[in-house]
């Protein structure tokens, strides 16, 4: 029996070194975000309303529900953080009208409620740090992590501009509003407001994980010793 | 009071009688291990698919403009419905893991043999339902991996000859994998399906009841009736169908014996599936994988499609058969194969423990190569991964050939005549 326990275990290595090699593709970096950090997912919420919204809705996700997770009083919500007069209820939507956005960009712009999900936090971390000049594309811009993208360089005025060396690595971006390390801050706090909206109730999952699990210990000693009880006298 | 309500039931309904047949006074072997908590543990998962299954019903919408969002408005909008979700995600693969384990069991100390064919049947139309059930279910979140997964499975029936295109066809309700696919499939997930399970489920305990249960030591706790002095047998009172029939020896009533057993195996289980679903619902992108976070769209195959883990050893199956038919074939064989075990397998001597060594190896080659046909069902098709692909689908296969050929005449160990301790 001990061999078919080893010969499972071995099985279950070899699963997961194969499953190790097969994952490639481009380097990212770590984003290194924090969702109890709440003045973080305050700012990533106001760059998302202010550069990305226009584009990308983020339509599964309230205003109300985000304001309470976020610790945003709903009058100070409705002042700051709603430019279009919906209801706090409303979902967080745009305007722009699908088909000609799919002509103007060659494919419509994502939803992006479940983008962290989908490619990973620190896949929209690396991304948006990674834009390039190239004037190959409509927009002027490549991308690293995405190739040939359909989205412009919103950030571009708080970045700068990046090149690409002869050695096919982005050289440092120049002429931004920000330095690398605060524009390094900006996208990370946008990266995890979107870790956030992807998973709203991740926090809490975890916080009730931790009881669940501390009950269940418990309660397989309480039952352990039931069982050891009863079982006392057969042999 | 109570007493006389039980008086009044029992004369109309046999309560009673049926809780002493099978729980309190069924005689159980005595020597159960750790692989017998699966029986008991599919159980507690099926039950915990059909009630969280019943709660998400209230809030989603099947229909392929309103399913997707439906799913997401559980996760946000519905109280704890983001719970619910991972429950029955979490549920889904936890039943293939129990249930590849129970099957283990089963193969490992021959309860399939001579009188529990039958109930080993029973068990693989259980495994059978079990993978339609699951199969329909990933696509009811109508994602993209949903979507092109429940393409490339319903395709398969394309490669039957003459009849194929119009079974894809009739199964799909359109010429492409559409909402009114995705309806048939709830109306399956939600009511065929289930009712067929729990059906199987009552057949599969009525088949075991009858026969008995096996042990690790495979040697039956029934023996002849008279063949057994008084003190040597079980102490305990058992049921008369059992008594009338058999001398029962080293068995302990179900109740309390193995149900408090169970109850610690249930909390240990909690413990690693709570694991999992608080702090992994997603399971490594196996239990829920990534393209899933997308919709469903038709127009946009996704990099790599994988089916979920739990369906890797019969797809590897498939896609190493370089032949689309013969692949088919190939894959429903895999399956068929497990059925007849029972004709396979002509020895009589049950547990790994009293059989050859090469029955042993057998054993072992075999789960080998049966996670190794998993995890590559989960991988890209490489050349080097096609070519494990191929000698793990001829272990496989192997397992069974081999296995009707030694186990004629097979060198095992002498069988004691009673369990010992």
């Amino acid at each position: 029996m001990k061999n078919l326990f080893k010969a499972i275990a071995f099985g279950l290595v070899t699963l997961v070194s194969m499953s190790v090699l097969a994952s490639s593709g481009v380097h990212l970096d770590n984003a290194n975000n924090d969702l109890t950090d709440k003045e973080s997912l305050k700012n990533g919420f106001k760059t998302y309303i202010n550069y990305c919204l226009g584009c990308h809705q983020l339509q599964y996700q309230r205003y109300n529900r985000t304001f309470k997770d976020l610790g945003i009083a709903e009058a100070d919500g409705i002042e700051n953080y709603m430019y279009t007069g919906e209801k706090s209820g409303d979902h967080i939507t745009n305007t722009m009208p699908k088909k000609e956005a799919a002509k103007w960009f060659g494919t419509a712009p994502p939803d992006l409620t479940l983008e962290a999900r989908l490619r990973s936090p620190d896949w929209i971390y690396t991304y948006l740090r990674s834009f390039y000049m190239d004037s190959e594309r409509p927009f002027g811009v490549n991308n690293k992590v995405f190739k040939d993208v359909g989205m412009p360089h919103v950030l571009q005025d708080l970045q700068g501009v990046s090149s690409i060396d002869e050695h096919g690595n982005v050289t440092p971006a120049m002429g931004g509003s920000l330095t690398t390390d605060e524009y390094d801050t900006v996208v990370r706090d946008l990266t995890n407001f979107l870790e956030y909206v992807g998973e709203p109730s991740k926090l809490e999952r975890k916080s009730m994980g931790v009881n669940v699990l501390i009950f269940l210990f418990i309660f397989f000693i309480v039952a352990y010793f039931l069982k050891k009880e009863y079982w006392k006298d057969i042999h | 009071m109570l007493t006389n309500f039980m008086a009044w039931m029992d004369k109309r309904l046999p309560l009673t009688d049926a809780w002493n047949k099978h729980l309190a006074q069924y005689p159980a072997p005595k020597n159960f291990n750790f692989w017998y908590f699966f029986g008991s543990l599919a159980m507690l998962v099926l039950v915990n698919q059909i009630l969280t299954g019943i709660w998400l019903t209230m809030s989603y919408e099947p229909s392929g403009d309103g399913a997707f969002a439906s799913v997401e408005y559980i996760m946000r909008d519905v109280d704890y419905g983001w719970l619910l979700r991972y429950m029955h995600s979490t549920g889904a693969s936890a039943f293939f893991i129990v249930v590849y384990l129970h099957m283990m069991r089963g193969l490992m100390y021959g309860s399939y043999q001579k009188p529990r064919e039958l109930l080993w049947i029973f068990g693989m139309l259980l495994f059978l339902v079990l993978m339609a059930e699951a199969f329909m279910g990933y696509l009811l979140p109508w994602g993209n991996m949903s979507y092109w997964g429940a393409q490339v499975i319903i395709s398969l029936f394309g490669a039957i000859p003459i009849i194929g295109d119009d079974l894809t066809l009739w199964i799909r309700g359109d010429y492409v994998i559409s909402g009114a696919t995705l309806n048939r499939f709830f109306a399956l997930h939600v009511i065929a399906m289930p009712l067929v399970l729990v059906i199987l489920v009552f057949l599969h305990i009525l088949a075991l009841h009858e026969v008995g249960s096996n042990n690790p030591e495979g040697i039956e706790i029934k023996k002849k009736k008279g063949s057994v002095p008084a003190e040597e047998q079980s102490k305990f009172a058992f049921h008369k169908q059992y008594t009338d029939k058999y001398d029962i020896v080293d068995a302990v009533p179900f109740h309390p014996y193995y149900s408090v057993k169970d109850i610690m195996g249930v909390a240990g289980f909690l413990i690693i599936f709570s694991w999992v679903m608080f702090f992994a619902p997603e399971g490594g992108g196996y239990f829920m994988e990534a393209p899933n976070f997308e919709p469903a769209n038709g127009l946009k195959t996704p990099e790599h499609i994988a089916p979920v883990w739990y369906f890797g050893p019969f797809y590897t199956i498939l896609r190493v058969i370089p032949d689309k038919l013969l692949g088919a074939i190939g894959m429903f064989s895999a399956i068929i194969v497990l059925f007849l075990v029972p004709w396979f397998d002509r020895g009589v001597i049950k547990s790994v423990k009293y059989r050859s060594k090469l029955h042993l190896v057998n054993l072992i080659q075999f789960s080998i190569c049966f996670v190794v046909l998993g995890a590559l069902g989960t991988l890209p098709a490489t050349p080097v991964y096609n070519m494990i692909g191929i000698i793990a689908t001829f272990g496989y296969f192997g397992f069974f050939v081999a296995l009707w050929f030694y186990s004629k005449n097979e060198k095992c160990k002498p069988v004691p005549e009673r369990i010992s301790h």
